[in-house]
């Protein structure tokens, strides 16, 4: 059973020029352990998606406007705010692409991480404090002269790299079974993502945790993930294992994305670029979102809905040129 | 490379940029100097693009910056043209400036939101003199068309542009005095993958077009490498190594490089597999 089942996701905002259909008929599902990334470019409801089901869209503007995201059996859309409060920072947790900004700047480190236990454990400090040493040192924040120095550290005094240690052993102090991370190295140089995407890995080996992988980066998603879903405009376009996306994409839209990157490319060559600019979302797009940019697109493509449906065993496309063997 | 000079639109000897680490208020004191760029020599051949790359704090900017006199450079010299800017005062800079432009990493901060795409471009030929005020709209216009922008969109503002039309806004203005060198600070790495693939074929056309000489600075090997002939790798300050862009990049013979090359995750679940096992 999976743990987390979501299942024709729709949030929209309310603005003033318009509803703007973020993310526009989502389902996907994460399995316990496994690591499901989702990449997709700005302003593809990559993120919208995951802080939806999570409470976090702030409403109004935004709405959930359909759908529904089991976890272990509740349904989060439907759950009152004090239970998601309760999951949230205990069986969930997520971290941030910025550090900075996601940790409080007055309050020690110790003291943060300490935090989601005191909140949801209801432990006695003096016990939150050695799990959150032990946490502090699980994620490499080595407390160098054996005085809980890291413990009293200040935000400000870490580097990028980290603070995100920090954020990832707040993370998973409880112990959670579902870690959300959105872009959680995009702030960061590449050595020091290396560090933080092992750690990741190491951490999720070492309890069992699943992980949601946010990225624009497909590099990341290639070393890291499981399973992968490729998002634009609201909207899942393919979702696969991620041996078989990179290797057989068959989604147009993949295709594109994959030949764009400079490494697809030998040095000299022009590299390949999707014409046009991804649609407005605050009208409702009848066809298959992608196929004004499309080069495979038929006029059926902008008059019938594109609907995710199986082209492999766990292999699903929304490209209907895909699923009618025509591509 | 002695004797690369003859042929070097740009030279850089010993070039370096200290930044006193100050104490107190009223009775202010240096304590320590930070070494953003510390003995920094390139040579750099007319026509070339040159890629500079590192992590954040590396110096790049810095040294981006202290090419163009936008920091005062503490020591060495800056051959351009076999003139050492270092050494040129404010108003003698001011004539080579048309000669070297900037193109910065965020064109959302870097045009001014109340010009428009038209005053933005024209305003570095009026400045300098180069055309008249009635002549510029069909000099605008041309350059427009050589970036991939609509003349149409001659009156509009800033932010009824995306990012990467911005970017294309950033370079027209660069490319309005007609420089020989361009100095490009991480021009794409606020955009999205398929927009960026358009900024870098846009850079490279422009390149081989005008023979123009880029130093294209980043932190995305594969980004430099691309584009590059030739790559230096920056680290605390210091050039560590410059090569053949592919030399570097699949032989690297510094330690830092290799480590820096080393911790790119290559979009190929196979190779990463096995440059995540390399690693371990």
């Amino acid at each position: 059973m999976p743990l987390l089942e979501v299942n024709d996701l729709r949030t929209w905002f309310y603005t003033r020029n318009g509803t703007v259909r973020a993310v526009d008929g989502v389902s996907f599902h994460v399995e316990p352990g496994e690591t499901l990334g989702i990449v997709g470019e700005s302003g593809s409801g990559k993120s919208v998606a995951n802080l939806s089901y999570l409470g976090l869209i702030p409403s109004p503007p935004g709405k959930i406007v359909s759908g529904s995201a089991h976890f272990d059996g509740l349904d989060l859309v439907k759950a009152p705010a004090g239970v998601l409060r309760s999951i949230r920072g205990k069986r969930i947790s997520m971290i941030f692409q910025d550090p900075m900004t996601a940790l409080n700047p007055y309050m020690t480190v110790g003291n943060q991480v300490m935090e989601p236990l005191l909140v949801h454990e209801e432990v006695a400090r003096s016990e939150a404090a050695e799990r959150a040493g032990q946490m502090l040192d699980a994620v490499g924040l080595q407390d160098a002269s054996g005085e809980e120095a890291h413990m009293r550290a200040y935000p400000h005094q870490l580097s990028g790299g980290m603070r995100q240690r920090v954020m990832i052993a707040m993370a998973l102090v409880t112990n959670p079974q579902l870690l959300v991370a959105d872009e959680p190295t995009t702030a960061l140089d590449v050595t020091v993502q290396a560090q933080i995407l092992a750690l990741i890995k190491k951490m999720q080996e070492r309890l069992g945790t699943a992980v949601i992988l946010i990225t624009h980066n497909l590099g990341v998603i290639a070393g890291t993930c499981d399973r992968v879903v490729v998002m634009y405009a609201g909207r899942i376009m393919e979702s696969a294992p991620t041996r078989e996306l990179f290797y057989s994409p068959r989604h147009p839209y993949t295709r594109a994305l994959m030949d764009s990157m400079p490494s697809a490319k030998s040095p000299g060559e022009d590299l390949y670029t999707i014409p046009g600019l991804p649609p407005e979302l605050t009208s409702e797009i009848v066809g298959c979102p992608f196929a004004p940019r499309c080069a495979h697109a038929v006029d059926a493509c902008r008059q019938r809905p594109a609907v995710l449906k199986p082209v492999g065993p766990e292999h699903q496309t929304a490209c209907t040129r895909v699923q009618e063997g025509g591509l | 490379m002695t004797g690369a000079s003859a042929k070097s639109l740009l030279s850089l000897r010993d070039v370096k940029t200290y930044f006193p680490v100050t104490r107190g208020v009223l009775f202010e004191r240096t304590v320590s100097v930070v070494k953003a760029v510390d003995g920094v020599s390139l040579d750099v051949s007319r026509g070339e693009v040159v890629g500079l790359v590192g992590e954040s704090g590396c110096g790049k900017s810095t040294l981006a910056r202290t090419i163009v006199r936008l920091e005062p450079p503490t020591a060495g010299q800056i051959l351009f043209e076999d003139r050492d800017l270092a050494a040129l005062s404010p108003r003698e800079m001011r004539s080579v400036r048309p000669r070297l432009q900037m193109v910065f990493q965020d064109p959302y901060a870097s045009l001014n939101p109340r010009m428009t795409v038209f005053d933005a471009i024209a305003e570095p030929m009026l400045v300098h003199r180069v055309v008249r005020r009635r002549e510029s709209a069909g000099k605008v216009a041309q350059l427009m068309e050589q970036v991939g922008l609509a003349r149409r969109y001659m009156k509009k503002y800033p932010h009824e542009f995306s990012g990467g039309q911005r970017q294309r806004i950033a370079i027209a203005r660069a490319l309005a005095l007609d420089p020989q060198l361009i100095i490009a600070d991480e021009p794409v790495s606020a955009l999205d993958v398929s927009v960026q693939a358009q900024i870098l074929n846009l850079i490279r056309r422009l390149c081989d077009e005008r023979n123009l000489t880029l130093i294209l600075i980043s932190h995305d090997v594969a980004v430099v490498r691309h584009l590059s002939h030739r790559i230096a790798v920056m680290y605390n300050g210091k050039i560590v190594e410059l090569g053949e862009a592919e030399q570097v990049c699949a032989a690297p013979r510094h330690p830092y490089t290799k480590k820096l090359i080393g911790a790119i995750p290559v979009p190929d679940p196979d190779k990463e597999a096995a440059r995540l096992r390399a690693r371990q």
